[in-house]
């Protein structure tokens, strides 16, 4: 089940993916060279704070992102073609068929004036050459497989009929029609409730096991990505920070800003007086600092980490931007300066 | 101690708040439609002591928040009564006593994007409760004090020059707690202060709210649907589930030896750092509409344990173990009490 990266060739490859913004005072970089690939089932964690690229990495792969914003370097390959470069009606072919997407609020992305049935036998029928009785079949099988009760009569229900957990598990459905490898999903959990986000959970999780699809996990729910990924990657001002086994990363991370992030996360079995803190807050992209981007927040950087900005390198099994991590090391220690403001 | 009596520095007694979301009298006539009232909050008594945190925790819809705008007086009740400090809030007050009340408690709300005037100055939003209460002599003391409280939160006095546009959401909460400190509270009502920040941020923020606790005596009503911040920062915790407080327990009890179904239902959901590779059990259903709330116990529909007597009638709170549980598995001993084990973080 565990998919292996390096015995299966990937199904999703991202190399040096850069995306920017264009604006009056220049060019905002707001995804920097970022690499990483999906395995055929494997399921990669994204997390990140707010304004850190994970979602603009998810939405660069499946081609929406919003201008003027617009991928500026890199390359995306999709079992092994390349689809960054597609036009636009090419691309549109590759979405739905090859890639779905879910995203956070499902109340837009579903459409109110048609009933769910339509949306999905209208998404079928682009995507498959099937009649409309079958579309109508194929409809009815996924509702019934995303576990909505009495199916047959929910399938001509309008959206605003299903609760938040039923209409992502009509999202959820609307991304399955064509079969698709990967699955992009973008905080499919955050609207829901603890409950009904377990619910979707493992929906997710049994979908990706028994038709052999890979999805792509965007979300800021450290605790979601434990349960779900196989692979995390820790994304922190445009760049991944740390990427590697979902277990190694949260019990023992690499990046300093990682074992900062776990140790923000209030856990359940040990109360600790006062939560680890990174005081400070992430840069905007128009001031990030020279070097390593995490310096200023950083207790542990040296004066290589003012100057040099460190690329992922091999720590333990899993990789790292830090040059903790490297044999030249950070340097001389600095202290870090105290940010609050 | 919360039992004993007079110690209460809150008391909520039979709080019950409905919405009537009717259609349109006219519509309601022609179309033969019937009056709808939402139960919102039905039935809820808290007793809260001096310089402890009170959490509630429930799901959307469970009517957390609108306990939290009925305790600062943003809703009246539709029946049962608030008392903050051995004062009936209900009662008729003069104008000065009710604005001295007033001045004791004050609320943080969720959104700090929404709850800050994007026109005015963060000086002035700080300043606005000092000068409505009346609180500082002249122009120099006021500057004092707004610079004093940003300095609280961890801000810089020249801040108070900027507007709340040019900070970010975390920044934002500080000016909300500074301006809910303006006044010298004792009392704060915190509405999901954090979920709308990211961890980090939200780890600075409790931290904070922990500080400032223990440097002015507050006593905070700590509203959340996210059980790990609940455990962090709670002295007792009230679980509501459709307009009812199921179980309420001293926050240790409540993590270890979970009472209520619901209660354990919400922890085997949680998805936990330490759960790596475990598999959680999905509850099946979803939270009722609270319009047509099941009859008896609530909870029924989704209750594994619940049998005819569940759904006839509304079981009453039960005393247990230094809480409340109001179950009636639990009083007739069908639901054993059982400990619940964490794997500490290592």
């Amino acid at each position: 089940m565990m998919a292996t990266p390096s015995n299966n060739p990937p199904l999703l490859e991202v190399k040096n993916l850069r995306v920017e913004f264009p604006t009056r005072r220049g060019t905002l970089l707001a995804v920097d060279d970022v690499s990483f690939d999906i395995a055929p089932g494997e399921v990669l964690g994204v997390v990140g704070e707010s304004g850190a690229g994970k979602s603009l990495t998810g939405n660069a792969i499946i081609g929406l992102l919003e201008p003027p914003g617009r991928i500026a370097g890199g390359e995306i390959r999709l079992e092994g073609r390349r689809i960054d470069n597609l036009p636009y009606e090419e691309m549109r072919k590759v979405r739905g068929a090859r890639i779905g997407a879910i995203f956070q609020d499902p109340l837009t992305s579903l459409n109110p004036l048609y009933s769910v049935g339509r949306q999905l036998i209208e998404t079928i029928q682009t995507h498959l050459r099937l009649s409309a009785a079958a579309a109508r079949t194929r409809a009815l099988d996924l509702l019934k497989e995303v576990g909505i009760p009495g199916a047959e009569t929910r399938i001509d229900h309008y959206p605003h009929q299903f609760s938040g957990g039923m209409r992502q598990r009509v999202v959820i459905a609307l991304a399955l029609c064509a079969g698709p490898r990967l699955i992009v999903a973008d905080e499919p959990t955050t609207a829901l409730d603890v409950s009904i986000q377990a619910q979707i959970i493992a929906l997710l999780k049994r979908l990706c096991r028994e038709h052999g699809t890979a999805v792509m996990l965007v979300t800021h729910d450290m605790g979601v990505i434990a349960e779900t990924a196989d692979r995390v990657a820790v994304m922190y001002a445009g760049r991944i920070a740390e990427i590697g086994p979902v277990r190694d990363v949260v019990k023992h991370a690499k990046h300093p800003y990682t074992k900062g992030l776990m140790g923000s996360i209030p856990s359940l079995g040990v109360r600790t007086e006062r939560l680890t803190q990174i005081d400070g807050a992430m840069p905007r992209l128009t001031e990030i600092p020279d070097g390593c981007a995490f310096n200023p927040r950083c207790t542990e950087r040296g004066a290589r980490c003012l100057v040099e900005r460190p690329n992922l390198m091999a720590a333990g099994t899993s990789r790292a931007a830090c040059w903790l991590h490297d044999r030249g090391g950070v340097g001389t220690p600095i202290a870090k300066e105290t940010v609050d403001a | 101690m919360p039992d004993g009596a007079g110690t209460a520095f809150v008391r909520i007694a039979g709080l019950k708040r409905y919405f009537d979301v009717s259609a349109p009298w006219l519509v309601r006539t022609i179309e033969g439609r019937p009056r709808q009232i939402v139960q919102a909050v039905d039935g809820i008594d808290i007793e809260i002591a001096k310089g402890e945190t009170f959490s509630l925790v429930g799901e959307s819809g469970c009517g957390k928040s609108t306990v939290a705008r009925l305790v600062v007086g943003l809703y009246p009740p539709t029946a049962g009564s608030i008392e903050f400090d051995g004062n009936d809030m209900a009662a008729r007050h003069s104008r000065a006593d009710m604005a001295a009340l007033r001045r004791r408690m004050q609320m943080i709300f969720q959104d700090p994007f929404a709850s800050l005037n994007p026109r005015w100055r963060v000086f002035d939003i700080i300043a606005e409760p000092i000068r409505a209460f009346g609180l500082s002599k002249d122009k120099a003391d006021l500057e004092k004090r707004v610079g004093d409280l940003l300095r609280q939160v961890r801000l810089a006095p020249v801040d108070g020059r900027k507007f709340p546009h040019e900070f970010s959401g975390g920044q934002r909460q500080r000016i909300s707690i500074a301006r809910a400190l303006a006044s010298q509270p004792e009392f704060l009502v915190c509405d999901e202060p954090t979920s709308a920040l990211d961890v980090s941020v939200q780890a600075q923020i409790l931290n904070l709210m922990v500080d400032l606790q223990r440097r002015f005596g507050l006593t905070y009503l700590f509203i959340s649907h996210n059980l790990a911040v609940v455990y962090h920062i709670s002295t007792r915790v009230g679980v509501m589930y459709l307009g009812r407080l199921v179980e309420v327990a001293p926050t240790e009890t409540l993590f270890t030896r979970p009472k209520h179904p619901y209660t354990r239902m919400l922890l085997d959901t949680i998805p936990d750092l330490d759960m790596t590779g475990r598999q959680r059990t999905p509850v099946a259903g979803e939270v009722p509409s609270p319009i047509n709330p099941p009859s008896g116990c609530t909870f029924h529909p989704r209750c594994p344990f619940a049998n005819d007597r569940c759904k006839a009638e509304r079981p009453a709170p039960l005393a247990i173990e230094g809480g409340t549980v109001t179950c009636h598995a639990i009083e007739e001993g069908r639901l054993p009490i059982e400990d619940r084990v964490y794997v500490a973080n290592s």
